[in-house]
């Protein structure tokens, strides 16, 4: 008995991969319809409640009624969480990979702090006021910072305190920035204390249309990196020895990571922990393939920014708390967990 | 160039002096002297440094004496100890960490004040004073925060930092709904309160950070030995005879009520924690915390970015936390880039 038992336990715990493909597969699609649900949800729930019969002809059978009208607008700031989720989510986990450390996020290493001094800068002294206009300079801002983390920290025998670290002071003085140009500027301060929280309140169609383009190249960008990251999470040596070009998939990767960020950060200011949370939440079940964590992350990570959105309008009825916030007060305990947990430690 | 003197006293008493450590110390207590007496002489009056210095010393004539007494020097004492009070506890922080980045503003207790101001400033429109024992308690119940999450059989430099993170983020997004809710007036207060400024502070705000400051400073300084011993490790020290988790808890307290009376007198002036035991060190180019001369250096530097702001943009214009946010941001960047050189962060 005793001779027998670990081989059958072994089987148990590790079934054959063509079936696990099969089972993560199918989780694929049940993240799917989770997805669906609470896009629903985030259709349906908020200062109005609607009932699923007025969701179904606002979508559907648009009438112009008030309930259509309703589902109008949470539409449009539906769509727009799902693209910043999927853009955060799939961002976090690139650059988890990238830097082969488990609390890369582009909000704590700073990348969403200089996307949006970038976006002040450009508002308050270039005179830049369309999304089209400063989304560039949230590049060239996210860019910037991610340049610069990635030297300071990332490069060689990065640790996470060390990049996390890098990361907090650039943003402390990025937002000392903020602070400053709002402090001189009644008006900015005005228009920026919403927008510098994160939130998905002033989705408009036309934001959407803005950022899609680079939404949508980022994404297929992020994806298509899986299989040379899975070669980077091997260590350099392993990697070149496969014969991966460590180079080209770093440049790529960073590029990735820093138009989704730059982009979401353009349209609904700075949220940090998606792209923390999400890949942590999903490696957990899909092991460390990148072939399944990035295509499970650009699903579930709008589930959690949709999910806060819609706890942020139900908590402060009638009126709502931004997104950032709630993701922020979600985020910072499992993060705090994840650096409690040993086997972060020891990364 | 590196030279100890040795002072021997009758009965075998003997104390090792760093001649450069010293000579930082006079050196920055006599620069913040200056800074402290041509910044009372700047103004919309101004006075001579030489008049200043006649009346403080008490012989001057009954309009500068009250321009002086009742007016400028209060402001500028609480420039001094909230100088001296956040290079102490960034000295003691970054000593506690062993990094020089883990100052308490990084670490989310600037936040935590800010916090605790802001729930004064936002729900309840507070006064000025009901502003301050808001900050202090938002600040020293962060760092009690900070402390229990990192505990983990002992705290760790790495853990408490990246606790200190967590944590942060959670306050800033506090911080961030409070300011969001408020109405735009309390918003602009809350916005000027966050910035750190030292408009308008008066001898209510000097005796509390005098009495705190003069209580803890001697504290921590009796107790820095056992914190030069930590610098090599938790297990080299406690080897060496240091009750370890004891003195860290016991600094980490004193660190944590300086930087939160600090910050609930003037507001989280950024960097001030983060930068003065930097430059202190590469002043005295000495190992260990350098205490003494981060405190000093402080004092300099807050008085002295005080006076910068004055000049460069007029009385009262952007208060005193922009500039030195600025000058942080800027050193920072230095800090970050010869520190990775020398793979120290």
């Amino acid at each position: 008995m005793l001779v027998d038992s670990p081989p059958e336990q072994r089987a148990e715990t590790a079934p054959a991969p063509p079936t696990r493909r099969v089972i993560r597969g199918l989780g694929l699609l049940v993240s799917l319809v989770i997805l669906v649900l609470v896009a629903l949800a985030s259709i349906a729930i908020g200062a109005k409640g609607l009932s699923p019969e007025q969701v179904w002809h606002g979508l559907f059978q648009d009438t112009g009624t008030y309930g259509d009208v309703v589902v109008d607008e949470r539409l449009s700031r539906t769509i727009l969480g799902l693209l910043a989720g999927a853009a955060l989510g799939l961002s976090g986990a690139v650059l988890q990979a990238l830097t082969r450390n488990p609390l890369a996020d582009p909000g704590l290493l700073g990348i969403n702090a200089g996307a949006s001094a970038a976006v002040v800068t450009a508002i308050t002294y270039c005179g830049v006021t369309s999304l089209t206009g400063y989304v560039w300079f949230a590049f060239l801002g996210a860019a910037a910072v991610g340049a610069l983390v990635w030297f300071l920290g990332g490069s060689r025998g990065a640790t996470p305190v060390r990049l996390a670290l890098a990361g907090t002071a650039i943003s402390a003085a990025l937002y000392g920035y903020l602070q400053a140009v709002m402090i001189t500027d009644d008006a900015a301060l005005g228009r920026m204390r919403f927008w510098t929280v994160g939130s998905l309140s002033s989705a408009t169609d036309s934001t959407i249309l803005q950022v899609l383009p680079f939404l949508v190249v980022g994404t297929l960008l992020a994806l298509g990196l899986a299989r040379p990251l899975n070669a980077v999470a091997m260590g350099d040596d392993t990697a070149k020895a496969l014969g991966a070009n460590l180079n080209r998939t770093r440049a790529l990767s960073m590029l990735a990571a820093t138009v989704l960020s730059g982009a979401a950060t353009a349209a609904c200011g700075p949220i940090a922990f998606v792209g923390l949370m999400v890949p942590h939440v999903v490696r957990s079940f899909t092991g460390p393939d990148l072939r399944w964590i990035l295509p499970y992350a650009t699903i579930l990570s709008p589930v959690l920014l949709l999910g806060a959105d819609v706890i942020g309008r139900v908590v402060a009825r009638p009126s709502e708390l931004q997104v950032g916030i709630i993701t922020a007060l979600i985020g910072g305990p499992v993060f705090i967990f994840l650096v409690r947990r040993r086997r972060t430690a020891q990364l | 160039m590196k030279s100890n003197r040795v002072l021997r006293a009758p009965g075998g008493i003997s104390l090792r002096l760093d001649v450069r450590a010293v000579t930082v110390v006079v050196v920055l207590v006599l620069a913040a002297f200056a800074a402290s007496v041509v910044l009372i002489g700047t103004g919309d009056f101004p006075i001579s440094a030489g008049d200043v210095v006649k009346t403080l010393a008490g012989n001057g004539n009954a309009g500068q004496e009250f321009i002086v007494n009742q007016l400028r020097l209060p402001r500028v004492l609480v420039g001094l100890l909230v100088g001296a009070s956040l290079g102490l506890g960034g000295a003691l922080f970054q000593a506690v960490t062993r990094n020089p980045l883990g100052s308490p503003d990084v670490l989310g207790l600037g936040q935590g004040a800010t916090a605790g101001a802001l729930v004064m400033i936002v729900l309840f429109s507070g006064s000025a004073a009901q502003v301050t024992v808001g900050a202090l308690v938002g600040g020293l119940v962060t760092g009690l925060a900070i402390y229990l999450l990192a505990w983990k059989r002992g705290v760790h430099g790495y853990r408490l930092v990246l606790v200190g993170i967590g944590v942060s983020a959670i306050v800033t997004a506090v911080n961030g709904y409070l300011l969001a809710v408020s109405d735009i007036v309390d918003a602009a207060r809350a916005l000027v309160w966050m910035t750190g400024s030292l408009n308008g502070r008066d001898w209510d705000q000097v005796w509390p950070l005098l009495g705190l400051c003069a209580v803890l400073v001697p504290l921590v300084l009796v107790n820095a030995r056992g914190l030069r011993m930590m610098e090599m490790g938790d297990d080299v020290s406690s080897a060496l005879g240091v009750r370890v988790e004891r003195v860290r808890a016991l600094l980490m307290v004193a660190a944590v009520l300086l930087t939160a009376t600090a910050t609930a007198a003037a507001g989280p002036v950024s960097f001030v924690a983060l930068t003065a035991p930097q430059l202190a060190r590469r002043l005295t180019r000495s190992p260990g915390p350098n205490l003494l001369s981060s405190l000093c250096m402080g004092a300099a530097l807050l008085v002295t970015a005080d006076w910068a702001s004055q000049r460069a943009f007029g009385a009262d214009q952007l208060p005193v936390g922009v500039v030195t946010g600025v000058l942080g941001g800027v050193y920072l960047l230095w800090l970050l880039v010869t520190e990775r050189r020398a793979g120290r962060i």
